[in-house]
């Protein structure tokens, strides 16, 4: 199709498509008036239940915690995948040490980069441990936190001078932490199986409200989601610095 | 006006899908897509806003204080990290497209077709 | 019983992380081949264990233990499994076992992730079929995309599997979006998730805009997985350069996931308000259905790659099942279960077949593989019985689902259809059989540069080519050609899958069972299947003669009459516009789906009483 074809085309079914949708929009109840009773009803029950402040976390870890435990094994596969399309291949060759790479010029970085990087990356850290055990309080969570904490080891990597993508948490031990964080997960759910209750019943001791050691079995699955979450997005992004910095097609000329 | 978040929300998706259509190079489709995918957030949070009522957070309000619905937040959330997922597959599949093509422009690499 | 159903979705995921941590402590392949493949086994069994459970009444599973309140409203996420949601899972639990049977000797250089993607993918698939929560429903259809993206994509050095990969990513993420629309303006109506509760809010109200366009948008999204026209661009690309194995679950049983999934959809949410419009409905799914077995009928018979020309007749499957789901009737939806479980094991032994010549000779180019099959005569008989099957010959599962939509298409006044669904199959299974002549008999010649794909020779699947035909590759496809029939010969398998199709279809009856609201339907009617008449056989035999004739035609095409041939150019004409729509192009294919949503968007606008 050539390409003012496909516009055309794609212009006037989009605006049908757009109209219709938008018609039934408009028989919303409107913005700010939303009706119920799914979220009332959380609302008025979620804290004395689950003694969990943060409703937004028990709904997504107690409540609904199988659709959590399908999206943590979406980011799994996710990372699995990465790792499979990013594969060597049979005309690619690892370069052993970037360094030795002699037409590039790594640009180097100052005493000033590398004097604020530590600290930065120590806040990250230390931000996202906070936000993921603090995820049935407040605002946050496992996968909140867990992105967090990713992002101090990128900052050593940016900050560093000498630190090559092979320094990043290396990756088999990224994918054991995968494997804790994502079986980990199915592991609480069965231990409500074999404590007689449903799969991914909330066991464990319920707490005070208010405290960190509170709602059970959102706290620790929230430790364990970050796990998950971290060790795959930090996978991935080693992954893609991989193929940028260090692989290298055999023969010397660009693939394809 | 109380349909003005739904409007921008199918805003989005028109624009996105227009970008997605009319891209040349395969990094802007997948960030297109990207756009599309805000307009779900929109459509969900929309749905479940109330006036007057605060954040499903009783950390230091009273209980009974009315609240916006925690579910649609929880669904955005899940929402957000499914499709950043997709989006790192995809965009593995961009890289490997760029080394094995030699080039992001969608109307180069077509040995399929009929 | 209880414990079935939680761990039948759960058991590959857990297993498929283990594997993958295990990797970086090198685990043997065999192992991780043994210890996957009895995970299969385990989830088909516990699977299976669910559908016996279920045929007297929904099994209800309510996660994390949250039972609905009283009212009805479901705070939790709830399974409701009924038996064709766990038949469905049975399936993808069988093809998934003979997926990594047949890759006991494949792919020796990606260690163990092949298995822990297979397993996610099963795990997913499971918990599509026995959910009852709507976005739970679209969270594992997201897990079941997203490992489908990178199976469909996994001989990445080749350039074809790159752009299969990006066109079934961006089309199936473009389908993602919609369906989440969908579910967000019902949800704005209903402020329920679970699908029964959904339900029991719109029903006995008049159907308006706002659930026009929320079933729209959900349909729309799912017909691009179910490869619907005009949503089905995607399916040649990705079949010609998925692994065999993986072809086998896309056309097996991914892509009648995305009509079960419009099925359960209609049934449970949108049946109580959209009945009074029932006939319209059934109208317009009807004859989308036809034009999709038309289309890809055609478009299979003008293939000379042998996994395309399969890809496109599981497009053209796929329509007929969809005519047997929009009938709206127990009968309707009975023949497309059956037709389903038929066609799973055919089209999956064939597809082992190409992947063997795909191994001996290095390419599944008809043209190229003219006369080669003769070595290997016992794919040949298998090649060709599939071809028959597929053309819905008897006793074949195919030949028995057919007859019964059939049947259920005339007692709605639908006569129409059996015209469709003989020619359909008449083209599909005329498209193998010509195939298999071609290549395994030698005569003829291949189809020409008429027909042009220049997809180039593919890599083999494995790394020497093989002379003997190993009986792990062999073997699945026999016992899979074999089970098509025992699906058709099997003895109350019909009016099993009638009982099954009854209770999915009650509405009231499941929601009452899933909320446990105390009030107690009566359970649903048990309509008696209708017995098999001689007419049908014929009718099935004469499918299978009129495929060979076609077939025949086609090889011998150089002796037709001139005249003939020029009164049929204009069609061949039509023909060949047909396949320059499929142009390999993302951009073109969301187009198309754009399109296709937008036709639909109008015919609810004057069909529906919105």
């Amino acid at each position: 199709m050539t390409a003012r074809l496909r516009m055309a085309l794609f212009l006037s079914s989009m605006a049908v498509v757009a109209a219709f949708t938008g018609w039934g929009a408009a028989q919303l109840p409107g913005f700010g008036r939303y009706p119920g009773p799914y979220g009332d009803v959380i609302d008025r029950v979620g804290v004395q239940q689950r003694r969990a402040t943060d409703l937004v976390s028990a709904v997504n870890v107690d409540y609904r915690a199988i659709d959590t435990l399908g999206e943590e094994f979406i980011l799994f596969t996710a990372a699995t995948g990465v790792i499979v399309l990013l594969r060597a291949m049979r005309d690619e060759r690892r370069r052993p040490d970037e360094e030795a790479d002699p037409g590039r010029e790594r640009p180097g970085t100052t005493d000033l980069i590398r004097a604020a990087g530590l600290p930065l990356a120590t806040g990250i850290g230390l931000l996202g441990v906070y936000v993921l055990s603090h995820g049935q309080l407040t605002p946050g969570g496992g996968f909140q936190g867990g992105v967090v904490v990713a992002c101090s080891p990128v900052v050593v990597f940016l900050a560093g001078e000498r630190i090559t993508v092979r320094r990043l948490p290396p990756t088999s031990a990224l994918e054991v932490a995968e494997t804790i964080g994502a079986g980990g997960f199915i592991a609480v759910g069965l231990a409500g199986l074999l404590a007689g209750a449903a799969f991914l019943q909330n066991i464990a001791p319920l707490g005070s409200t208010g405290s960190l050691d509170s709602s059970g079995t959102i706290a620790i699955i929230n430790v364990v989601v970050s796990v998950e979450v971290a060790a795959a997005f930090l996978l991935i992004i080693s992954e893609f610095l991989e193929q940028a910095l260090i692989v290298r097609p055999t023969g010397g000329r660009g693939g394809g | 006006m109380s349909y003005l978040p739904y409007a921008v929300a199918i805003w989005l998706l028109v624009v996105g899908l227009y970008g997605v259509i009319s891209s040349r190079n395969l990094i802007h489709m997948v960030v297109c897509l990207g756009v599309v995918q805000s307009s779900t957030y929109m459509l969900l949070l929309g749905v479940g806003y109330r006036f007057g009522a605060g954040a499903p957070i009783y950390y230091d309000v009273p209980l009974r204080t009315p609240a916006v619905d925690p579910v649609v937040q929880a669904l955005c959330l899940t929402d957000v990290v499914v499709e950043a997922t997709v989006m790192a597959v995809l965009l593995a599949l961009c890289v490997q497209a760029h080394k094995r093509f030699g080039s992001l422009d969608p109307e180069r690499l077509r040995p399929l077709k009929g | 019983m209880t414990l079935a159903a939680p761990l039948a979705p759960t058991l590959p995921l857990i297993v498929a992380a283990a594997l993958a941590g295990a990797r970086s402590f090198g685990v043997p392949r065999r192992v991780a081949d043994t210890l996957a493949i009895a995970t299969s086994v385990t989830t088909t069994a516990l699977s299976s264990s669910l559908l016996i459970g279920s045929t007297h009444g929904p099994i209800v599973y309510w996660f994390g233990g949250w039972r609905p309140l009283p009212h009805g409203i479901a705070i939790g996420v709830g399974f409701s499994i009924d038996p064709v949601g766990a038949g469905l899972a049975v399936l993808a639990g069988t093809l998934v076992t003979c997926s990594l049977v047949y890759s006991w000797h494949y792919f020796e250089d990606v260690e163990a992730l092949f298995h822990t993607l297979l397993l996610v993918f099963l795990g997913a698939m499971v918990a599509f079929s026995l959910t009852g929560d709507l976005f739970d429903l679209f969270v594992f259809f997201e897990l079941m995309s997203v490992g489908a993206f990178v199976l469909a994509g996994y001989r990445v050095e080749e350039r074809g599997p790159l752009q299969g990969a990006l066109n079934f990513g961006v089309t199936n993420t473009v389908a993602a979006f919609m369906i989440l629309w969908g579910i967000g303006l019902i949800y704005g109506r209903t402020g329920a998730l679970n699908m029964a509760q959904i339900g029991q809010t719109l029903a006995g109200r008049p159907p308006d805009a706002l659930v026009a366009a929320s079933f729209l948008l959900i349909t729309c999204g799912f017909f691009v997985k179910a490869a619907i026209f005009p949503f089905h661009f995607w399916i040649a690309d990705t079949h010609a350069v998925a692994p065999t194995p993986v072809c086998i679950l896309f056309s097996g049983v991914m892509i009648e996931l995305g009509l079960y999934a419009i099925a359960r959809v209609y049934w449970m949410c949108f049946s109580g308000v959209l009945h009074v419009d029932a006939g319209e409905v059934r109208l317009m799914l009807v004859v989308i259905g036809s034009i999709t077995a038309l289309v890809g009928a055609v478009m299979c018979f003008a293939q000379h790659h042998l996994k395309r020309l399969l890809a496109f007749s599981s497009m053209s499957h796929t329509g007929i099942f969809l005519i047997g789901i929009s009938l709206l009737s127990p009968l309707g939806l009975a023949g497309t279960a059956v037709y389903v479980l038929g066609h799973a094991g055919v089209k999956a032994a064939l597809f082992l077949c190409v992947g063997i010549l795909l191994n001996h000779f290095g390419t599944v180019d008809e043209v190229r593989l003219q006369g080669r099959g003769r070595r290997l005569p016992l794919v040949g008989i298998l090649y060709g019985t599939g071809g028959l099957a597929l053309a819905a010959a008897p006793p074949f599962g195919t030949f028995l689902g057919g007859d019964v939509i059939s049947t259920a298409a005339d007692r709605v006044g639908y006569s129409w259809i059996a015209v469709v669904t003989l020619a359909s199959a008449i083209l599909v299974g005329g498209a193998v059989l010509r195939s298999a002549v071609v290549v395994f008999v030698g005569t003829g010649r291949g189809f020409d540069a008429f027909y042009s794909t220049r997809l180039g020779d593919e890599e083999p699947e494995e790394p020497e080519v093989r002379r003997r035909l190993p009986v792990f590759m062999i073997a699945p496809a026999i016992l899979l050609l074999v089970s098509g029939a025992v699906v058709g010969l099997l003895p109350g398998l019909a009016s099993h899958a009638l009982q099954a199709a009854a209770m999915f279809e009650d509405r009231s009856y499941l929601a009452a069972s899933v909320l446990a609201t105390g009030a107690h339907p009566p359970s649903p009617s048990s309509p008696a299947m209708p017995a098999l008449a001689l007419s049908d056989l014929y009718h099935g035999v004469g499918s299978a003669l009129g495929a060979l004739l076609v077939a025949l035609v086609a090889i011998h095409r150089a002796r037709i009459p001139r005249i003939i041939r020029s009164a049929a150019a204009p069609l061949l004409t039509a023909v060949h516009g047909l396949r320059t729509l499929q142009s390999g192009d993302a951009s073109d294919y969301v187009t198309w789906i754009m399109v296709g949503a937008a036709c639909v968007a109008i015919a609810f606008t004057f069909g529906l009483h919105l």
